[in-house]
């Protein structure tokens, strides 16, 4: 591993992205657009705003940058450049390092405008600290990068990749206690939830809504999210292959 | 330094399958150092997947395949060995200057060498443009001076002359042989017969054999006639009788 390679891939996937100022737009517009119809269906309903809102500033982020990334680094893939980089001294850890490190910039970005427009402008009400909802935010949307980079893995074309979304995040979202419990669930599926980050990210996201001291509760909840994270790098990196047929 | 053969590569009974088909079923052959060895055959018969052998990034079925004294695919050859694909392996948003940074970085080579490079492969006057929006030629020349920046012991080269107009093809021969004179060994591939005569040495391939190894000149002489071409084609006749 190398600090320098790593930052160097870093600094390239945001270079080729500022030059893509239609999907920067669309990374950062998006999930905006989307909190303000929720709080627009809701007419003004503040208190099913407030209980859907923190949730939905999970998942929301989470969506989007799972969606950039899968195909982002088919890209890499097909262009050539992937195999071109795995020929030269490079480790499989710098590679999705450096890649999550660039999405994370655009993801906390992306959180920071969400969760502003959402507490400010649309006077979400929250128990918790307003901070706190940005840091859930800001791992949500990481999170949601670093799945994307892990099942790029295992597309060889776009169209693959896009149908990860419907296979992988879907059940994470009906499965989140979003729509029903967590607790409610039946056992095998609240079984079933218990190991899906998205559920996790949610539990952090209603404690803030709920309470307004910062526990230990989401303390868990976010080292498990941060774990995900680093389990969706370290295994997107393993199953790279230097050798292809 | 490590190892002090003339041999820059040794293959030995390479055996490759790729999507149930045998493109290779056990090649053999040799590439000296300072030398420009040409690797021609039709297309389709085997040299890409010879060429992606030779830096590691094919799963082989068999064989050996020793580079510069290592393993091919080792650690310590990915600064040695310098490849460059049939298409331009290269970020189409980045300008040439900022690939060239990026994989500098990553090969540890100095800023003067993305200079030196450039130059080489007579990119000065497109540096900051946008690879998407160079000629094809100028793609293939931006990979080239990628495959260039660590001043590679070996290098594979794929095909590098197609698109380019004879003068520009005429400057990278005389880049080859400059490099090849340097004590670089080249590894080319064509099936472009009348590039033949610009190697030391030829390999020529057919279905995954090679048929022929030698120097251009011999191999005329071997088979009694005056082009590359047409020395192939008699090789193949001798097969097909044998």
């Amino acid at each position: 591993m190398s600090p320098t390679i790593t930052w160097a891939v870093t600094r390239r996937v945001l270079t080729q992205l500022r030059r893509d100022p239609r999907t920067i737009a669309m990374m950062l517009v998006v999930p905006c657009v989307l909190v303000t119809l929720l709080w627009w269906m809701f007419d003004r309903d503040e208190v099913m705003f407030a209980r859907l809102g923190p949730p939905l500033l999970a998942v929301f982020p989470f969506i989007v940058m799972f969606l950039v990334t899968s195909v982002t680094t088919l890209r890499e893939r097909s262009s050539g450049t992937l195999e071109r980089l795995l020929s030269m001294p490079v480790g499989k850890l710098d590679l999705l390092l450096g890649y999550a490190l660039a999405f994370a910039v655009v993801a906390a970005l992306q959180s920071l405008l969400a969760v502003g427009l959402t507490v400010g402008l649309l006077g979400l009400d929250l128990e918790g600290p307003v901070w706190m909802l940005a840091v859930v935010a800001i791992l949500d949307a990481v999170l949601g990068s670093t799945l994307g980079l892990f099942v790029s893995a295992f597309a060889q074309t776009e169209f693959q990749a896009v149908q990860f979304m419907p296979a992988l995040v879907v059940p994470q979202i009906l499965l989140c206690g979003l729509i029903v419990p967590r607790g409610a669930l039946p056992h095998v599926l609240g079984t079933v939830s218990d190991l899906l980050p998205l559920s996790y990210a949610v539990d952090a996201m209603d404690r803030l809504r709920a309470s307004s001291g910062v526990g230990s509760d989401i303390g868990v909840d976010l080292v498990v999210i941060v774990g995900f994270v680093f389990a969706a790098i370290v295994l997107g990196a393993a199953t790279l292959r230097r050798r292809t047929a | 330094m490590m190892n002090l053969t003339s041999e820059a590569v040794t293959i030995e009974n390479l055996r490759v399958v790729r999507g149930g088909r045998e493109v290779l079923p056990g090649l053999s052959a040799v590439v000296s150092r300072g030398q420009i060895t040409g690797l021609l055959g039709p297309s389709g018969c085997g040299k890409t997947t010879l060429m992606r052998s030779l830096v590691g990034v094919q799963r082989v079925q068999g064989g050996t395949v020793t580079v510069l004294g290592e393993p091919a695919g080792s650690v310590g050859l990915r600064r040695r060995v310098g490849y460059v694909t049939q298409a331009p392996s290269l970020y189409d948003d980045l300008t040439v200057r900022e690939n060239l940074a990026f994989f500098a970085t990553v090969l540890g080579a100095g800023s003067d060498q993305i200079a030196r490079t450039v130059a080489l492969v007579g990119l000065d006057t497109h540096v900051d443009s946008l690879v998407g929006r160079l000629s094809g030629g100028q793609r293939s020349r931006t990979s080239l001076a990628v495959a260039l920046l660590a001043e590679p012991d070996l290098l594979v080269l794929d095909e590098p002359t197609v698109g380019l107009d004879p003068v520009l093809r005429a400057q990278l021969w005389s880049t080859f042989a400059e490099l090849a004179a340097g004590g670089t060994a080249l590894i080319v591939s064509s099936h472009v017969m009348d590039e033949a005569s610009r190697c030391d040495r030829l390999l020529l391939m057919r279905e995954g054999q090679i048929i022929a190894d030698g120097a251009p000149d011999a191999l005329l002489l071997e088979t009694g006639t005056t082009d590359i071409e047409a020395a192939f084609l008699s090789l193949v006749d001798q097969e097909v009788a044998a």
